[in-house]
């Protein structure tokens, strides 16, 4: 490697790529081009950077400048400015919400204080798509290390030591998991990675895939040495193109160099990873669903037992592990578990990585220690509500989660605190919900999806959910009644006893938890019947306030249905029949003479 | 199981079988074959679903199950331009729904539907993983993100000029 002065790091995460970052990157290269600066300056793609609200970022190494929200165009001032005469591009930094100063590195943003990257070690520094980097950076040392101790058991006891759970929702102890599947003979095991990642609004698995995928390969391959496994399997979704690539492409690099493959680093040791495809189905990330999936059949659950590290892939035992938790795998190695362990809280360790979005200031892709509080994450991290407005609920866990409210806000966040509040750590969505989210259309959203996701097999979640979807439409609707909402409350603990599989048991938990949390919301909609957020078209009509009205007449000019009336310069008024609660002109009135009722 | 009737061109059926023997015909491969051959018909109608059928041999039901099972698999032709509004949760509580409503309303279809020109196809789908951006919505490959339902005309107009005929 040549010695170049700078590295630009361009973010080549899918929402920066998606404002034109490579075009950045191609003017950047232009520009570096012009002025002769090719020895000198490199320019590298990295992976997310995590702080996709600011997107696209661009950051100059050695001085750790950080660059928000560039366009191909800034480019030229780049090079001019900071490459050449050492001068930052003040425009481009990032502006403190608080202090309302230019931040110059991301070491002293809100966003990043708090954060601490275990499993994201890698984004946002490496080009996923160079293995040097990766080995530059203490990747492969880790299963060296392990093929050279050659003891199984004595890695598996290291990661059980070390306190590290299935990130991928369920929480089971990944080292027990190990060690189960290592105790089962057979002629053949698969060690699979399931980077299947179907809850809505969630994408931390994709972001390691994109921007680290050879911490993943380096994992199942100790993963497989533990268990006894010659061959590694990744479930992704075919939806995911550039990791998929990213992936090809870190396989084929590893095979080269010999860290896949026969006789790796000459210890006898032979383990090699082949891709599956998903083809769109939320239950395949539930691990039985997966492995019938991966045989070619319709993406169904079976009961357990037998458990996939009994009966697995093709009826051999199979050890299932979710992408970040395999992220976490070679750091636990190469630092030790009393490290990992010292991070975290009593019976969850280490970080979780979070996709922090919705009505937030900041949304992104953020790490955080267990134990960090909601308010941290959702303030100091996320930089508050976005407009100024207030906080009403987070929801986490996906669609087998719940909400939180307030009275949580200052609960540490860890697998068994999230369950005891309702809801459960999931794979790592975050959503954030303001006083203008409806809580019965939250949960009415969420199992619209589960009633489109469930494969179908057992009645309880194929027409239970129909009929709890029903319930809740009703509701939004102004039908509703006080029936109606115990009928809700036992029917979903009837699904929860009695559904195969894990979604179909936690399906009705966006129902249960906003029932609990918001228990006047719902009564609001079906005794009043109105929609305290506003959000219920049916339940809302808008008026003019006459005291407030001038009589422009922009409301009657934009209203669609011409459902607005008046003389010029005199108050206007709606007529109900008429209006179609689209909002228009509320949104158009300058004056706040339209109101919601 | 004999070809019923198999109204496919002759090239497109040999493409099907060369499709299945890549794969060594295996059902176990059942699901890569139907991604290879939806990449080269944009779609999997009922007659590329009985070419797979006879060639792995296992019954058509078999095939139509697993195409209709998930979500990736479509048999109805995609339009021109294919449209797909991100519903996941963050785009969803930022408004998607609103978003997609207007999509509807302009081209006059529903979700899953292609217009009678073949020009647009709507569709919905669950996270781009481009939440800082939330809405979004891709026409084709490319993004349009922080969407508001009064931008949609104008990015539909956007392909006013090509000529879009199937």
């Amino acid at each position: 490697m040549s010695n170049y002065k700078y590295h630009i790091l361009v973010c080549g995460g899918t929402g920066c790529v998606a404002s034109q970052s490579p075009q950045i990157k191609a003017s950047l290269e232009q520009k570096i081009a012009e002025h002769n600066l090719t020895n000198d300056v490199q320019v590298v793609t990295t992976g997310c950077f995590g702080f996709c609200e600011k997107g696209p970022i661009v950051k100059i190494l050695p001085d750790n400048t950080f660059y928000t929200q560039v366009k191909p165009e800034d480019a030229n001032e780049i090079i001019n400015e900071h490459i050449i005469k050492g001068r930052k591009v003040t425009r481009l930094l990032y502006i403190d919400p608080k202090s309302s100063e230019r931040k110059s590195d991301s070491k002293h943003m809100g966003f990043y204080q708090k954060q601490l990257r275990i499993a994201l070690r890698n984004c946002g520094f490496i080009n996923p798509e160079n293995i040097d980097e990766y080995i530059a950076r203490d990747g492969y040392a880790a299963l060296a290390q392990v093929l050279e101790t050659n003891d199984p058991q004595q890695t598996i006891d290291i990661i059980k030591k070390s306190g590290l759970r299935g990130r991928g929702g369920g929480g089971f102890p990944t080292g027990l998991k190990w060690e189960i599947a290592s105790k089962n003979p057979a002629d053949q095991k698969y060690m699979i990675c399931n980077a299947d990642e179907g809850d809505p609004g969630a994408f931390m698995d994709r972001s390691i895939l994109e921007g680290d995928p050879h911490t993943v390969l380096e994992a199942m391959a100790i993963g497989g040495f533990c268990i006894g496994a010659s061959k590694g399997l990744i479930y992704i979704r075919a939806e995911y193109p550039l990791a998929i690539r990213r992936l090809e492409i870190a396989i084929k690099q590893a095979r080269e160099l010999g860290l896949l493959g026969e006789n790796i680093l000459n210890s006898g040791f032979s383990f090699d990873i082949e891709l599956y495809y998903g083809a769109g189905a939320f239950v395949c990330g539930e691990e039985t669903a997966m492995i019938h999936s991966m045989e070619g059949n319709r993406g169904e659950p079976t009961f357990k037992p037998p458990f996939p590290a009994q009966e697995g892939y093709l009826k051999k035992p199979s050890n299932v592990n979710n992408v970040e938790t395999f992220a976490n795998i070679p750091v636990i190695i190469l630092k030790g578990w009393e490290w990992f362990s010292s991070i975290g809280t009593k019976n969850s360790k280490g970080t979780k990585v979070f996709a922090l979005a919705g009505q937030i200031n900041n949304v992104g892709l953020i790490e955080v220690p267990m134990g960090i509080t909601l308010r941290e994450v959702i303030y100091e991290i996320g930089g508050g509500i976005k407009g100024g407005k207030k906080f009403k609920a987070v929801q986490t866990g996906g669609p087998s989660g719940g909400c939180l409210t307030e009275k949580f806000l200052d609960t540490p966040i860890d697998y068994d605190n999230l369950l005891a509040a309702g809801s459960m750590m999931g794979s790592g969505g975050m959503i954030v919900m303001d006083e203008t989210s409806c809580m019965v259309s939250v949960a009415k959203f969420y199992l619209d999806f589960i009633v489109e996701e469930s494969c179908g097999k057992c009645s309880p979640c194929r027409v239970g959910n129909k009929r709890l979807y029903e319930l809740l439409d009703k509701i939004t609707l102004g039908k509703g009644t006080i029936d109606d909402l115990n009928l809700l409350k036992n029917l979903s603990k009837v699904i929860k006893d009695t559904a195969l599989c894990g979604l179909g048991q936690t399906s009705p938990n966006p129902v249960l938890s906003t029932i609990d949390n918001f228990w006047d919301e719902y009564l609001a909609h079906v005794v009043d019947h109105k929609c305290p957020a506003g959000q219920c078209k049916a339940l809302k009509s808008y008026h003019i306030d006459p005291d407030n009205c001038i009589g422009c007449g922009v409301c009657a000019r934009n209203c669609p249905v011409g459902a607005i009336k008046g003389e010029k310069k005199m108050p206007h008024e709606i007529n109900q029949a008429l209006c179609i609660k689209c909002g228009t002109c509320y949104e158009k009135c300058k004056f706040n003479a339209i109101f919601i009722k | 199981m004999s070809s019923i009737k198999i109204k496919i061109k002759k090239e497109t059926k040999d493409k099907i079988v060369e499709i299945c023997n890549s794969f060594n015909n295996s059902p176990k491969e059942l699901i890569n074959i139907l991604h290879k051959t939806q990449d080269f018909l944009g779609y999997l109608p009922a007659e590329a679903q009985e070419v797979i059928a006879e060639q792995v041999k296992v019954p058509t039901a078999k095939v139509y199950g697993i195409v209709s099972f998930y979500s990736f698999f479509t048999m109805i032709p995609k339009g021109k331009h294919p449209i797909s509004v991100c519903m996941g949760t963050a785009c969803y509580v930022r408004g998607a729904e609103k978003v997609l409503d207007e999509f509807k309303h302009l081209l006059n279809i529903k979700v899953g539907e292609t217009d009678s020109a073949g020009k647009f196809s709507l569709a919905s789908l669950r996270c781009v993983g481009a939440c800082g951006l939330a809405p979004v919505a891709l026409i084709g490959g490319k993004v349009y993100g922080r969407l508001a339902p009064d931008d949609i005309k104008k990015i539909l107009s956007e392909y006013d000029d090509c000529e879009c005929q199937r």
